[in-house]
């Protein structure tokens, strides 16, 4: 019995004894990121993201000629997780800024123990009341789905569309992007004159479509939803020869898409974070070569065609960075006044001004692109 | 009126995949009396292992050759450590499927990915034009397969002698071997057989709805409320709840609104459990408790 614990007590001493060896030269950033589970799609390229910039960061004599520690838990995505983690980040590892989560049940489950502890964090997920309305310590880089659904009615005034059909997918991406679609339509002169859902998982939408197609006020159609439900409805729409412009959200931002809905995907208008085109972007576009830059570092580095939110996690880790960099301190404190004062931030999502009524810091000039599918790829609509 | 026709189309067209889900379900519940909740996993492991052997640029036949071995090998695994159990009441058994499920679903986290996969559809892209509406070649062939894979369950399962050995199994297993049925043989051509079926029809939903390794959850849980609705394991009855299914949930879509689509599988599903237990085609086993 004794000499187990002492065997016990021995491991932890020497466990210890690394914690405390490593506290004084590192910088710790903490990172609470979904790296597993249904929100992996979110996570994944989010860890490798900081992985790879902080290993790189490391090896260019790190920030302020200390070197960065990478602390990072993986959730799966689950809210009682991130507290269990945001408390450990705070507590145990004492990190000076935390990077994350990856989707937005998450982030509004930890903001109070960030606020408490006076850590400022940037959370990678895509809802507006993160930021809305501002918290001290909270900071989000993600443009959000208001902003989607904004850029996308700006086209649609453009194009005298007026009578707007949504279908939407019921998942947490597709209610909150339809909701937020539904409360700026008005801004813009839009009607909505149908509203259909249909299951996230759902393998056939003709009948949601079949209503939309009969109904003769329609005039555009517009999808927000992730994963697979646009691919079906796209394939249904093109299938019912639906003569109605169609518009797919910023959740089907990837090649995935077109590959999966195939030839029914063609002539289909979506919104897209930069990084996705950032080699079609015009020269002029400011976050253009960091964006690029971005999109041929990782792929080259993983093997594997780039995620529009492994950028979130590229824009975060900088931001705090650069604001140790001016901070000249460790101090949570200084670097949160340091990050709100960002400005003019070129990052792969967007150029990036921060203030203190303005925690997102894009807009839907630089945060959205406005695409068109063509010949199975993306075309930039001017 | 050809809305109403429009709808139905739809509802048929999904009440097969149900149906296709929840031929497994009976088939296993025919001769073992337990309810695999893996199923889906079986759908999900079929229509991912081919998407990923023709990724390896294996011809379309060996792939589905292929896969269906692959996915019937996880069956009969189902069914050793289902034997293995030293708890065999159905409940623990139940959950040990449960647990299979999870088990897969995260393996195919590991091995393939965690994208959205999709194959090219093997009868083309098409659809018929009927009246205002369509129907997708890839629809009618899911129609097609799951109607045959019926009719040859009621001919296995009513006229040949291993199929009444598996209904015999699954009345008295005590009876049954007695009678010198070798229940082992049996139960693993059974868990075989019904992820043969998972498999078809992972293959076939794929081209129509694309696939990755979680899609098995709502499948397996839908295929499952078609199977009771129906009559656990009668295979018309897995038709039949399949297409009462797939038709209410279009219908309620239709006429009142695509939200409450989904709690309407779920209120049938308690209404015939509360009403008709045994389900529409169903032989409940009395059993005193």
């Amino acid at each position: 019995m004794l000499k187990r614990f002492t065997l016990k007590a021995l491991v932890l001493l020497f466990i210890s004894s690394f914690v405390f060896l490593n506290a004084n030269d590192t910088i710790k950033i903490g990172a609470i990121v979904a790296a597993t589970g249904p929100a992996s799609f979110l996570g994944d390229p989010e860890l490798k993201t900081l992985q790879h910039y902080v290993a790189k960061i490391n090896k260019n004599g790190g920030v302020n000629g200390q070197m960065i520690e990478l602390v990072h838990y993986d959730t799966g995505g689950s809210p009682k997780k991130a507290v269990t983690f945001v408390k450990r980040l705070i507590n145990q590892d004492k990190v000076v800024a935390i990077i994350g989560p990856s989707t937005s049940g998450e982030t509004m489950a930890i903001m109070k123990f960030v606020k408490k502890a006076k850590i400022p964090m940037i959370s990678m997920a895509g809802a507006v009341a993160i930021i809305n309305p501002v918290k001290k310590y909270v900071f989000k880089i993600v443009a959000t789905d208001r902003m989607a659904c904004q850029r996308i009615m700006q086209d649609l005034k453009k194009r005298n569309l007026t009578n707007l059909a949504l279908i939407s997918g019921s998942g947490g991406f597709g209610k909150s992007m339809r909701k937020q679609c539904k409360e700026v339509a008005p801004d813009y002169g839009i009607k909505i004159v149908a509203d259909e859902t249909y299951g996230k998982k759902d393998s056939d939408m003709t009948t949601q479509l079949l209503k939309i197609k009969n109904n003769k006020k329609v005039q555009v159609v517009l999808n927000p939803g992730f994963g697979q439900g646009p691919a079906i409805v796209t394939k249904n729409y093109a299938q019912l020869k639906i003569k109605h412009p169609f518009y797919q959200s910023h959740g089907v931002a990837s090649k995935k898409f077109i590959e999966i809905a195939g030839h029914a995907s063609e002539g289909v208008r979506l919104v897209a974070p930069p990084v996705v085109v950032a080699d079609k972007l015009a020269n002029s576009v400011a976050n253009k070569k960091i964006a690029l830059a971005y999109k041929n570092e990782y792929e080259k580095a993983f093997n594997s065609q780039v995620a529009s939110f492994g950028g979130h996690a590229y824009d975060s880790l900088y931001i705090i960075t650069e604001a140790i960099k001016r901070a000249g301190s460790t101090n949570p404190s200084k670097i949160r006044d340091e990050i709100e004062k960002t400005q003019g931030f070129e990052g792969v999502d967007g150029i990036v001004n921060l203030s203190a009524t303005d925690h997102l810091g894009l807009n839907t000039k630089t945060g959205m692109v406005l695409l068109e599918i063509k010949n199975g790829d993306w075309t930039i609509v001017k | 009126m050809i809305e109403l026709f429009g709808y139905l189309l739809s509802g048929v067209t999904v009440g097969f995949i149900y149906t296709l889900v929840g031929l497994g379900f009976t088939v296993i519940y025919n001769s073992s009396g337990i309810i695999n909740f893996s199923q889906g996993e079986f759908v999900m492991a079929g229509g991912m292992s081919t998407v990923f052997l023709l990724h390896a640029g294996l011809p379309l036949g060996i792939s589905f050759v292929l896969s269906i071995m692959i996915t019937s090998m996880i069956g009969i695994v189902l069914y050793k450590l289902i034997s293995f159990s030293k708890d065999s009441s159905p409940i623990s058994l139940i959950i040990l499927t449960l647990g299979f499920a999870i088990f897969l679903r995260g393996l195919a986290q590991v091995i393939f990915d965690k994208q959205l996969h999709t194959m090219p559809s093997f009868v083309g892209e098409g659809a018929f034009e009927i009246f205002d509406t369509t129907l997708s070649y890839q629809a009618l062939l899911i129609m097609i397969v799951a109607s045959a894979i019926v009719v040859a369950l009621y001919v296995f399962f009513k006229k040949t002698k291993t199929g009444q050995a598996m209904v015999a199994a699954s009345n008295n297993v005590d009876a049954a071997k007695l009678m010198g049925i070798n229940i082992q043989k049996i139960l693993i051509l059974n868990f075989a057989i019904s992820a043969v079926i998972a498999s078809i029809g992972g293959i076939l939903l794929t081209p129509m709805t694309s696939t990755n390794y979680e899609v098995g959850i709502m499948l397996g849980l839908k295929g499952f409320c078609a199977a009771i609705i129906g009559g656990l394991g009668n295979p018309f009855g897995a038709v039949a709840g399949g297409l009462v299914l797939g038709i209410l949930e279009s219908l309620v879509a239709g006429y009142i609104s695509s939200e409450y689509k989904d709690a309407v599988a779920f209120i049938v599903l308690l209404l015939i459990l509360f009403f008709m237990p045994g389900g529409i085609f169903g032989n409940l086993k009395s059993q005193r408790v």
